[in-house]
């Protein structure tokens, strides 16, 4: 029996041969399609490796340009660390989240967006410096739209490697259980259906064999039986069929017309 | 894909860890942000600070539902840098930045080591 390998506990009948050819094609089509998402994604993927890569080179220098800056500063205006931090408030600079789409998986992309009334710090070097502040606040605004950048390809390189992976148990384990798995099934019941046949033919032969052999024996018997009553004296009726024997069925059709009836 | 259950909308915030420079330089690009329980979305560390400190602030930052993005400097990550390893979520984005006294070196972001990984095969 060509049951080998792990199959659906089905029972063999056409019925459920049907159904699971049907769901092996519904595997094979889910099949494909899994296999041109995780082709799109991964083209994808590879765009945004490149840009991570790049971006990552790209801040390195962004930064130290703006700790230089941030220097030029301290040269000026001394240390202003302590006035920035208690001078805090609320965040002038935030980031809006916005989704792109990718073959159904949602990718979130951040933009940095500053508010008007960035009003902050103003009165941070107010007595010396206020241009250097100023240049060194445009240079770390850059910065951060760098930063804000390689985070949200970062973030869609984080949530595209987890999709992808995903993506490919799921295509493998189609392609090496689900599949193999129907196959076997269809397989099964198709071996198991054919042994019926065989079955159901091999036994029609013996019944047809049987009836044979016990209709020469009644025969026989019957024969037997009207030698024996002839030989009695008897004389044997032999079943005619319709209009054969003395009360054999006439036809009604045949007798005379009825009279018509006057009343 | 935990992480991403919150809807990355509501995340606004950029946080920071590093050393005083940096997070000055940050603050005064406008990203500094006090909420109304006076949480702080910036940490300073200094050569004083202890790690459990840093370890704390850590997971404080990438707990909380208003941060998009969390930059921390790359030779504070190197002190928590198995915290840092295991860190995969998506939210917040985490960013390792260099310093001025620490260049930035690819070979020991987390992220890249991972990006060289795939390029590599």
């Amino acid at each position: 029996m060509s049951g080998t390998g792990p199959r659906e506990a089905v029972f063999p009948t056409r019925m459920n041969l049907t159904l699971t050819k049907t769901r092996l094609k519904g595997a094979q089509t889910g099949h494909s399609l899994l296999a041109k998402k995780r082709d799109a994604l991964t083209t994808r993927f590879r765009t945004i490796l490149r840009k991570v890569d790049e971006a990552k080179r790209l801040m390195g220098r962004v930064l130290q340009l703006a700790s230089f800056s941030l220097a030029e500063v301290t040269y000026t205006a001394g240390d202003i660390g302590y006035q920035v931090q208690e001078s805090v408030r609320k965040a002038s600079y935030t980031v809006q989240a916005r989704q792109e789409n990718v073959s159904g998986v949602v990718l979130p992309a951040f933009d940095g967006v500053r508010s008007k009334d960035a009003s902050d710090f103003n009165l941070t070097g107010l007595s010396r410096g206020g241009q250097q502040i100023q240049k060194c606040r445009d240079t770390y605004v850059k910065a951060v739209g760098t930063l804000v950048e390689l985070a949200s390809l970062q973030t869609a390189f984080t949530i595209l490697d987890e999709v992808i992976r995903a993506t490919n148990r799921r295509v493998n384990a189609i392609e090496h259980v689900v599949i193999p798995r129907l196959d076997n099934t269809i397989k099964y019941i198709n071996s198991e259906l054919d042994e019926m046949d065989r079955e159901e033919f091999f036994r029609l032969k013996k019944v047809q064999g049987k009836k044979k052999r016990d209709a020469e024996k009644a025969d026989e018997s019957r024969q037997g039986q009207n030698e024996e009553y002839r030989a009695q004296g008897g004389e044997v009726h032999r079943d005619e069929g319709i209009r054969g024997g003395d009360a054999g069925g006439a036809d009604m059709l045949d007798q005379g017309k009825d009279d018509d009836v006057i009343f | 894909m935990a992480a991403t259950t919150t809807n990355p909308k509501d995340r606004t915030l950029l946080a920071v860890i590093g050393d005083e420079d940096s997070v000055t330089g940050l603050l005064l690009a406008g990203i500094g942000h006090i909420d109304q329980n006076q949480k702080k979305n910036f940490l300073i560390v200094d050569a004083k600070t202890q790690t459990g400190v840093i370890e704390s602030a850590f997971q404080d930052f990438t707990e909380r539902k208003d941060v998009a993005i969390l930059l921390i400097n790359q030779h504070v990550a190197e002190r928590i840098r198995p915290t840092v390893d295991r860190y995969q979520a998506a939210f917040p984005a985490l960013l390792e930045i260099p310093s001025k006294e620490h260049p930035y070196d690819p070979a020991k972001d987390s992220v890249l080591k991972r990006v060289q990984k795939l390029r590599g095969d």
